[in-house]
């Protein structure tokens, strides 16, 4: 194997790799890792050749269903997904950029109905001109971009 | 299927041609009482007399009858039922919302919840369809055609809502746009990429003179004060997009001026009895769209 393991192997679980390092938090968020009982590693301010420095996390004995990876898809696209049994990778996941969001962003509009009322937020997943991924919200219409997203619980 | 009007993008190329026809159609005929017997709540969460008066003037024309209120002071609104509420229940007492609030995307929230249609009248910052229609009927009327016109639009173009949604709405007729504004107020990234994904020509400046004997349309926007986090810098361009007689003398015979009122010092005074002013013939034009608008989406008109 040659290289260094920064952090160790898991036997089950998920591996969630190549995310960018200032992610990884938003993505604890996502998943709710906070109130996960199962072994978590994770690593961040790795040496990544393609991404300069990246963060890793790996969960023992817990599978990602779709919807939460297209969750982490919204903050972080370029994600890797892979499922682990015994050690080995069985199964790499590419995680796609779902087309509507919902409600797990808050709206970075302050004055938008969302922040006033109890409602569930929506977004149309759309890029901007330098392809970064932004939400356009359903009611008030402004733009979240990407560095801006807020998790709501 | 319950047609609602909160943005103008709502609304198809053909829709919007369909509720200018029924605007022209109103203005030669203003009585037709075909709202009898119907109930129109119009309900002004943010008070805004001229738009609710409009609104109103439609409805009574159409021979429908209004309830709603101007304010929400002595409203269950006070007493603080929620929005939701609120909607829920004069929806059952009523066959059409209009409806205006300071907060954004209420209007769509209202879309969603109440089961008549719903017209925006205005939420915030964001959408007001009605007053995006009444500006392109103006401009048809007094151009004939709504296709290659050239516009000029002249002020606050970053945080200017009408500006953003004529924009948007024009983007289906080949216009040509010349954007005025200091460099602190200029067009958002977002709607020039909006006109280059569709190959649609525009020049940007920051000179009042420099286009005006070129165009079509005049449509001027207020410079607020409250917009600059310089205030030297407002100082400085205060008083450079403030329109004159003077600049009009070479301007072509069939250019008319455009504002979406109120205005305050941005349109001289001495313009006013120009033939080139309009902006005071807009707001009359603005009865005949709403009508056209109230009775599209009641389905009293084809
Ligand atoms: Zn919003």
């Amino acid at each position: 194997m040659g290289k260094q393991m920064n952090v160790r192997a898991i036997e089950n679980g998920t591996v969630i790799d190549h995310i960018p390092a200032d992610c990884l938090f938003k993505i604890i968020n996502i998943l709710d890792l906070e109130h996960e009982t199962h072994q978590i590693l994770f690593g961040t301010n790795l040496e990544s050749k393609r991404m300069g420095t990246k963060a890793i996390i790996k969960i023992t004995d817990r599978y990602c269903a779709d919807d939460e990876i297209n969750r982490i898809s919204i903050v972080a696209p370029m994600i890797c997904v892979n499922t682990i049994k015994n050690f080995q990778v069985v199964e790499k996941r590419q995680v796609e950029v779902p087309t509507q969001v919902e409600g797990f962003v808050k709206c970075g509009n302050p004055r938008c109905i969302t922040n006033h009322e109890k409602i569930k937020t929506r977004f149309l997943v759309q890029r901007d001109d330098v392809g970064d991924l932004k939400l356009r919200c359903v009611y008030c219409e402004k733009s979240t971009s990407q560095h801006e997203m807020v998790i709501i619980k | 299927m319950k047609k609602n009007l909160v943005s103008i993008n709502d609304f198809s190329k053909e829709e919007i041609l369909h509720i200018l026809e029924l605007a022209e159609e109103f203005e030669k005929d203003p009585n037709q009482r075909i709202l009898l017997g119907r109930v129109v709540a119009s309900l002004f969460f943010e008070p805004s007399t001229r738009t609710r008066l409009s609104f109103e003037s439609a409805i009574n024309r159409l021979g429908g009858r209004v309830i709603g209120f101007s304010d929400t002071a002595n409203t269950s609104v006070s007493k603080g039922e929620s929005f939701h509420d609120t909607i829920r229940t004069i929806s059952n007492y009523s066959d059409l919302i209009v409806m205006r609030h300071s907060v954004e995307g209420a209007a769509r929230y209202a879309s969603e919840i109440s089961p008549v249609p719903v017209v925006n009248a205005g939420d915030g910052a964001n959408q007001h369809p009605s007053q995006t229609l009444l500006d392109l009927y103006s401009i048809r009327k007094t151009q004939g055609t709504l296709d290659g016109i050239h516009i000029m639009m002249v002020g606050d173009l970053k945080y200017g809502r009408t500006v953003h949604s004529l924009l948007e709405a024009l983007s289906h007729f080949k216009t040509r746009f010349t954007f005025v504004a200091p460099k602190e107020l200029e067009m958002p990234a977002e709607y020039k990429q909006h006109l280059d994904v569709r190959k649609i020509a525009y020049t940007e400046t920051d000179r009042l003179d420099q286009y005006i004997n070129d165009v079509d349309i005049v449509y001027m926007t207020r410079v607020q004060r409250e917009r600059f986090l310089d205030l030297m810098e407002y100082e400085k361009v205060k008083n450079a997009y403030i329109l004159k007689n003077a600049i009009l003398a070479a301007t072509k015979d069939n250019m008319r001026i455009l504002h979406p009122l109120p205005r305050v010092n941005e349109i001289d005074t001495d313009v006013d009895t120009n033939p080139k002013a309009y902006y005071f013939n807009q707001t009359e034009n603005g009865v005949y769209v709403r009508m056209a608008i109230i009775s599209y989406l009641l389905g009293v008109k084809k």
